[in-house]
């Protein structure tokens, strides 16, 4: 794995030991290696240059206790600011409704179907409602199949048309489904999309407007490079989505793309999903994430000790 | 094509007006290669090169830098000739065993594949080797319906390897010219799942020794620097032969496999550019540099 910003940041500081403060001469360097552990970690590149410059702003003048070194602190301050920029605390999750809608949405492979299970399964067996699961993804081979095998699972009941082409049709459907049999919470697993694909992006701004969700959650591959940005913006740009669930971070990636979502829509991450299997899913802590992203250890407790 | 166009059309757009490198064309283009994915490594690398050069001749105009860039890509991205449906198979049956981290492509890339062969006079078998992911063989039994090639399969459950070991004798019983299986998707880091596929690397072995022929690893394009650690993982367990790369019809340029091509030094051989069987292209890295840099012509 890549050298953690401390390690690099020790390494950039190895001359300034005993420096009492941070300075304009001595930061330079350092902003250098934090942006470049960034855009390693798979932050933007725009972004990390304008997170390196709060941070210096920030870090600029700020005394140094003899305690710590000059790199630990710019660690913390660095790590500060993460935690700032991607939501200091956890963001709500609105089930209600009768029943509430929520729609799934996102690029190819992200892990949405996947996510949609875990969805149910944590809103049946944590929050006690009961939800209907609807397969409005009618393209991917399979996809139907695959949707009804998790709702089985998990005891969850899965809405099906396999031979309706319509997916703004099935949502509607399936709402009026979920009404009838007392369903409180109805989960919509769309098709896996470009955001540059104009007929397939209109095709779930449709299914918004048809369906009228409570929430609307944009689902992204934590492993997502540069271009993260780019499909984050279009996907809200069409659907003004409430929130962002990272997948895959039982990988050993570092996630950077969590800021540049994060940063360029503002909007929360709400939910994390870390594995296969339906039982894990988990709120977001930007604590975390930020000290992933910075592939470090819990840096804090060491700072907070000196 | 649209992949190629905007692979690298911000590097183009860097040096476009400018004519002598300097300070800012530098920049530029460290931010062009950066959010391509290239990696801070592999820039810098390139970069450094470029200065040298620039150090050394004193003077540097864009279109020398522009064909020094053009050498440096190229030298990065290993491999000579660019694949060939029709040409003969080496072994029969020719064995490819198709890896890679979870959602990536690799059954949309397999029935791609097999569209192509098949296309090219090829007999071709399916090994529905994913026995894990809900629905994965029913989606790959969708692929053999569309593509008209026969698959091999068992239950849900069943041992992966098995499924292997029955696809390449039966297509052996068959004579079957290429040999495509799947495999779920896992990820590197999973020791337990990384061993999985070095077994069933092991029971291909079994029935024809030397077999696989190919281990493809399916790239998704706008994976970030993660997928350096994934042709690392993946190498290691099954030593990949080939890379595909995947979703390159989106905006992502899939820069990540200049460094993977350069540190792992493995051909990249297939881009997939949608979600139809005929959405795949041959990767030929001339045609691929030439067309980066000829907008800027
Ligand atoms: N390891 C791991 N795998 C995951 C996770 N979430 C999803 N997956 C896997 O990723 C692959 C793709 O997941 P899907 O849920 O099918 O993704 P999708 O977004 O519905 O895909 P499309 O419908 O084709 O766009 C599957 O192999 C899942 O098992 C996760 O958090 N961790
Ligand atoms: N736009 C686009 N989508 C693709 C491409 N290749 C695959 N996909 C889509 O990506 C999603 C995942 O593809 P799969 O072939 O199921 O991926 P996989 O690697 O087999 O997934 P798992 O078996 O779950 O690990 C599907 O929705 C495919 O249609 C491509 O080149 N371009
Ligand atoms: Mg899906
Ligand atoms: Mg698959």
């Amino acid at each position: 794995m890549f050298e953690s910003l401390s390690d690099r940041l020790d390494s950039a500081f190895k001359n300034l030991k005993g420096e009492g403060r941070i300075t304009d001469l001595n930061i330079a360097a350092t902003v250098k290696e934090i942006r470049r552990a960034l855009v390693d970690a798979d932050v933007n590149y725009k972004i990390a240059k304008e997170f390196t410059d709060t941070v210096k702003d920030k870090a600029l003048g700020e005394k140094v206790l003899t305690a710590i070194s000059p790199s630990q602190l710019m660690v913390k301050i660095v790590k500060d600011e993460l935690v700032h920029l991607m939501g200091d605390d956890a963001a709500d999750f609105n089930a209600k409704g009768a029943p509430a809608v929520i729609l799934i949405a996102g690029l190819q492979g992200s892990g949405k179907t996947t996510f949609s299970g875990k969805l149910a399964n944590y809103l049946k067996k944590q929050k006690k409602l009961s939800p209907l699961l609807v397969a409005a993804d009618v393209y991917r081979p399979a996809a139907m199949e695959q949707l009804r095998v998790l709702g089985e699972q998990i005891g969850v009941e899965v809405y099906l048309e396999l031979e309706n082409k319509n997916p703004v049709e099935i949502a509607q459907n399936a709402i009026r489904d979920a009404r009838s049999k007392n369903k409180n919470v109805v989960i919509i697993d769309t098709a896996g999309r470009l955001a540059i694909d104009e007929a397939m992006m209109t095709e779930v701004a449709n299914i918004k407007n048809a369906v009228n969700p409570q929430e609307i959650l944009f689902v992204v591959d934590s492993m997502t490079g540069q271009d993260a940005v780019n499909t984050a913006k279009a996907f809200n740009d069409r659907l003004d989505f409430s929130g962002v669930v990272l997948t895959k971070l039982d990988g050993d990636t570092r996630g950077g793309a969590a800021l540049s979502i994060k940063y360029t829509v503002n909007k929360p991450i709400k939910f994390i999903s870390s594995g296969e299997k339906l039982d894990t899913l988990d709120v977001f802590y930007p604590e975390r994430m930020a000290q992933r992203i910075l592939g470090m250890g819990d840096i804090t407790t060491l700072v907070e000790k000196a | 094509q649209k992949t190629k166009e905007n692979f690298f059309s911000k590097v183009s757009k860097a040096i476009a007006g400018k004519s002598t490198v300097d300070e800012e064309v530098l920049d530029d283009l460290e931010e062009a290669l950066v959010t391509a994915d290239v990696g801070i490594e592999t820039t810098v690398a390139i970069i450094d090169r470029i200065e040298q050069r620039v150090v050394r001749d004193k003077y540097l105009n864009t279109s020398e830098l522009n064909s020094i860039l053009q050498e440096e890509i190229k030298e990065m991205l290993v491999g000579e000739a660019s694949y060939d449906f029709t040409s003969d198979i080496p072994h029969k049956p020719y064995v490819i065993l198709v890896v890679g981290v979870n959602g990536v492509g690799k059954t949309t890339t397999i029935g791609k594949l097999a569209y192509n062969f098949k296309k090219a006079g090829k007999s071709v078998l399916l090994g529905a080797a994913d026995t894990f992911r809900a629905a994965a063989v029913d989606q790959l039994t969708i692929w053999s319906d569309r593509t008209g090639v026969p698959i091999v399969k068992q239950a849900m459950g069943s041992d992966p390897a098995a499924v292997a070991f029955d696809t390449v004798q039966s297509a052996i019983a068959r004579g079957t010219d290429v040999v495509l299986i799947d495999t779920a998707g896992r990820l590197h880091n999973k020791a337990h799942l990384m061993e999985e596929l070095s077994k069933i690397k092991r029971s291909v072995q079994k029935v024809i020794p030397g077999a696989p022929h190919e281990v493809l690893l399916v790239l998704d394009g706008s994976t970030g620097q993660n997928a350096l650690e994934q042709a690392k993982h993946f190498t290691a367990a099954t030593d990949v032969t080939a890379l595909a790369i995947t979703k390159l019809d989106g905006t992502a340029k899939g820069g990540v496999v200049l460094a993977i091509a350069n540190q792992f030094k493995i051909p990249v051989k297939f881009i997939g550019v949608g979600e139809k069987m005929e959405d795949l292209l041959i990767f030929d890295k001339h045609e691929f540099v030439d067309s980066i840099f000829s907008i800027n012509k």
